[in-house]
């Protein structure tokens, strides 16, 4: 293989830097409407890095990922609001919440096969939701707005609670991005990447494959919980129809990755733009702008299942993020 | 009191004869083709609305619009499993289920284009409120009792078609080994297309029983899959006896949970369902 | 006058690897051929091949005076080719009955009904209804010949009969080799063991690394140098 870099990885290595250096400027240089839109942003990107993990490394397609944003927004609104504990610590717990409670749900759904897990997640996740909704003292079924302390604690004005919100959500997403990268390059990655790719060395190198799994499941829901408590941040209340949004949760986030590229980490990110590039030309569409993802990732997968970045890969010679020891693959 | 709760059971055990029509075509999808459809529930309301469109539109009973909404539900099942479904059978079966969320999405948002978000019922004129009193005190209603009756005629219908006619013996053989039906010269894509279309059949009648007893809108579709799912695994994967228990004690707890509120219709459903997996997760009558 | 079946320049890839590289061979009517060679010598993918089954193919396959080398696999059988796939590959969950029918359905409806092969596996008569998958070795591969056979060829497959099974059921099983024969059905069979497979056969094709290293007939062939072309030596 060429040990020498292409000009190709390299202008697109540039191309990410450079993302990324826009994201830790962008409070001085973005007005408050587009902060917005860019905390929204990478709220969504950690669902997507954390579905990515779970569908493109682990074989574990989830239909269930909301249940850990709800349970995260939901406990972050008992600590912060109803304990009354500080919003940062709170955040944090809500995130410990979600990997106690998915305990107990990959105890139920790991009893499944593959394709019967998915719909095992979704059921646990509507339990969940279900459940939420019985909950008084967090506004039963319609919900309840977070108490103006809770926010008074974060900033005086509204203008600096977006850019701490905005802070706090570009530290889950850098967190979440580089962690999940140095656990694909760890042997458990190493692993279930063997086993996806069918290679003989999979049992070879020595990784107990259910444990991997099980393993990543458990990784994912402490970020799915922390990016429900900085959703909820945003959103500025919690109620099961909207923390627990399947369709923002889940189906977006499914769209996302399938579009941009299932199992590799340049995907999640690239589907993840243009899914906010879309929806800036799309979302007076409505109905339309589903069934246009709906249709746009059957096609990719009937296409190229590696979705757009797997095109775009095909004339790299190596991963802009290399996750695989045995640099290029595909 | 012990009148009451055996009313319940009476009106839960009904009630999951409609389940169990939701879950026989899953139930045939998983045991035989070996793939979760997410967009089963989605195709059920699909056709519900496709029922709902044609006896409004020729003025005809719902139940008698299944001579026509059948056909073509068997065409569309069939076509679905040809042109899309077939393309990555074989391959990683993520992809299947990945591909039928696609469609589940856009057949939901199709609906509510089309159609709009509100409810409806299927028009089932006198059958919807008539009644047998089966003892003093304890009636029971006909179109539910109807609902029993036809899941059980279905899931015998089933039984006899994959075991004893020619085109289940080729389904069955293309289900064991598809590369060594291929080998022998079976035509695995026109069978599981025909597999298809039998699901497509039990799905055209969940449709117009479902509509004929509960309200419906293009939101319905997930729990409706979620609710057959659970009957499936309950039943044991493949076991089409199996789906009508697994249907039925859905119905019943959910039944009884109903006794407080909607949601805790639901939550008892779902609770029950998780508890009785976790004590026998190969359900009640194991197949594979 | 033409053979019942001819492969022509036939070259079979999976992927990057190529398992047949441009073989010909003939076969005809009435003759039983021998295909012989060692492990991944290539003689499953030529079966393949024929039935249409193969990885990427190219060349040509005549069969009774057609090119079926781009036709459907049911098609192929129609026309009267059959297979008995290496490994028998009976679906385990019929039972022993529904398997032959399933011959019988795919053919030719013509030749031997499913009494006639009882007649012949005495076993499998008292089996019929049992589920394949709990047969032994043997009786799965009298229901893999008796599936193939239902289906009324003019050529019969079998690819590696003897697989696992212990001499004295192989030998049951070649016995029916005359009346086959009789019949009028041409075969080609693919054995690893070679002396069983010279011992029936009227010619052989010796396979190595997927080329046709040696052929002819058995009796006209010297014994060291068919094994020196089996091993490539
Ligand atoms: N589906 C496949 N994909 C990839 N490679 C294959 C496939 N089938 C066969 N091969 C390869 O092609 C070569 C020839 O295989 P084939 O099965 O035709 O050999 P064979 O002579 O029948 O061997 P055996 O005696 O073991 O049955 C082998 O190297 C095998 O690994
Ligand atoms: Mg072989």
């Amino acid at each position: 293989m060429l040990r020498s870099q292409s000009p190709r990885v390299v202008a697109g290595r540039a191309v990410l830097v450079a993302g990324m250096l826009m994201l830790a400027v962008a409070p001085w240089v973005f007005g408050l409407g587009t902060i917005s839109v860019l905390t929204e942003f990478l709220t969504m990107l950690v669902l997507a890095l954390m579905w990515n993990l779970l569908a493109g490394y682990a074989d574990v397609v989830t239909v269930g990922q909301h249940a850990f944003v709800g349970i995260g927004a939901y406990a972050f609104y008992g600590f912060a609001a109803l304990a009354q504990i500080r919003p940062p610590a709170a955040i944090l717990l809500a995130g410990l919440v979600a990997l106690a409670l998915a305990l107990p749900a990959m105890a139920i759904v790991f009893r499944l096969r593959a394709m019967y897990l998915a719909i095992g997640t979704w059921v646990v996740a509507e339990l969940f939701m279900l459940v939420a909704g019985k909950l008084s003292a967090f506004g039963g079924g319609s919900g309840v707005s977070l108490p103006l302390p809770v926010l008074r604690a974060l900033g005086a004005r509204p203008a600096e609670r977006f850019i701490v919100v905005y802070w706090l959500a570009l530290v889950l997403a850098a967190t979440a991005f580089f962690s999940t990268w140095l656990l694909l390059r760890s042997r458990v990655g190493i692993g279930l990447m063997a086993m996806r790719d069918n290679e003989e060395g999979a049992g070879a190198v020595g990784v107990d494959l259910v444990r991997a799994r099980m393993l990543c499941f458990l990784w994912t829901a402490p970020f799915l919980g922390l990016a429900g408590a900085i959703a909820t941040l945003q959103k500025l209340r919690i109620s099961p129809a909207a923390s627990f949004s399947i369709i923002d949760y889940t189906v977006f986030v499914i769209f996302n990755v399938v579009i941009g590229g299932v199992g590799s980490l340049e995907g999640p990110v690239l589907g993840t733009i243009l899914f906010f590039v879309l929806r800036e030309y799309l979302s007076d569409f409505g109905t339309w702008h589903l069934m246009l993802l709906g249709a746009l990732s059957i096609a990719v997968i009937l296409i190229e299942p590696r979705g757009l970045w797997g095109l775009i890969r095909r004339r790299l010679a190596r991963d802009l993020v290399p996750v695989s020891h045995h640099g290029s693959r595909l | 009191m012990a009148a009451a709760i055996a009313d319940q059971a009476i009106q839960g055990v009904l009630l999951g004869g409609l389940y169990c029509m939701f879950a026989l075509g899953l139930s045939l999808t998983v045991g035989v083709l070996r793939f979760v459809n997410i967009a089963h529930g989605d195709l059920i309301v699909l056709l519900s609305f496709l029922t709902l469109a044609v006896c409004t539109g020729l003025g005809i009973h719902p139940l008698l619009s299944l001579v026509l909404v059948v056909p073509l539900s068997c065409a569309l099942f069939y076509a679905l499993q040809r042109l899309l479904l077939q393309r990555v059978t074989g391959q990683n079966p993520l992809l299947v289920l990945l591909i039928t969320f696609g469609i589940a999405i856009i057949i939901q948002n199709g609906l509510l284009q089309g159609f709009g978000a509100d409810t409806r019922k299927l028009p089932g004129g006198a059958l919807e409120t008539a009644t047998w009193q089966v003892a003093p005190g304890l009636y029971v209603g006909i179109l539910p009792l109807l609902t029993l009756l036809t899941a059980i005629v279905m899931v015998w219908l089933l039984d006899l078609l994959l075991y004893r006619s020619r085109l289940g013996a080729r389904i069955r053989a293309a289900s064991d080994d598809v590369a060594a039906a291929n080998l022998i010269g079976l035509p695995t894509p026109r069978i599981f297309a025909a597999a298809m279309a039998v699901v497509g059949a039990t799905a055209a009648v969940a449709a117009c029983f479902m509509g004929l007893q509960m309200n419906f809108d293009p939101a319905s579709g997930p729990s409706r899959l979620l609710i057959a799912f659970e009957a499936v695994v309950l039943g044991g994967l493949g076991s089409l006896w199996g789906t009508l228990a697994g249907g039925i004690v859905l119905g019943v707890a959910q039944s009884i949970g109903g006794e407080f509120d909607a949601a805790w219709q639901a939550i008892a459903g779902h609770a029950a369902f998780l508890l009785i997996f976790l004590l026998r997760p190969q359900g009640f009558f194991p197949k594979y | 006058m033409e053979p019942l079946l001819s492969v022509h320049g036939l070259s079979v890839s999976y992927g990057r690897f190529q398992a047949l590289h441009e073989i010909s061979l003939a076969v005809g009517r009435g003759e039983v051929v021998a295909i012989i060679g060692a492990n991944g010598a290539g003689k499953s993918s030529l079966l393949n091949a024929i039935m249409g089954q193969a990885g990427r193919v190219s060349g040509a396959i005549r069969f009774a005076g057609r090119d079926i080398a781009a036709l459907p696999t049911p098609a192929i059988v129609a026309a009267g080719i059959a297979l008995v796939p290496e490994g028998r590959r009976l679906f385990p969950s019929l039972t022993v009955e529904e398997n032959l029918a399933i011959g019988w359905d795919l053919g030719r409806r013509g030749g031997l009904r499913v009494a006639e092969i009882y007649a012949m596996f005495p076993v499998l008569l008292a089996r019929r209804h049992q589920r394949a998958g709990q047969l032994s070795g043997g009786e799965q591969q009298m229901a893999a010949l008796g599936r193939a056979l239902l289906a009324d060829p003019r050529l019969l497959l079998c690819d590696e009969l003897s697989l696992g099974l212990a001499p004295r059921i192989v030998d049951r099983i070649y016995a029916l080799m005359p009346e086959i024969r009789r019949r009028g059905i041409t075969v080609v069979l693919v054995e690893q063991d070679i002396s069983r497979s010279l011992a029936v056969c009227d010619r052989f094709y010796c396979l190595l690394e997927g080329r046709v290293v040696l052929s002819g007939r058995p009796a006209e062939t010297d014994r060291d140098s068919i094994m020196q072309h089996y091993f490539g030596a």
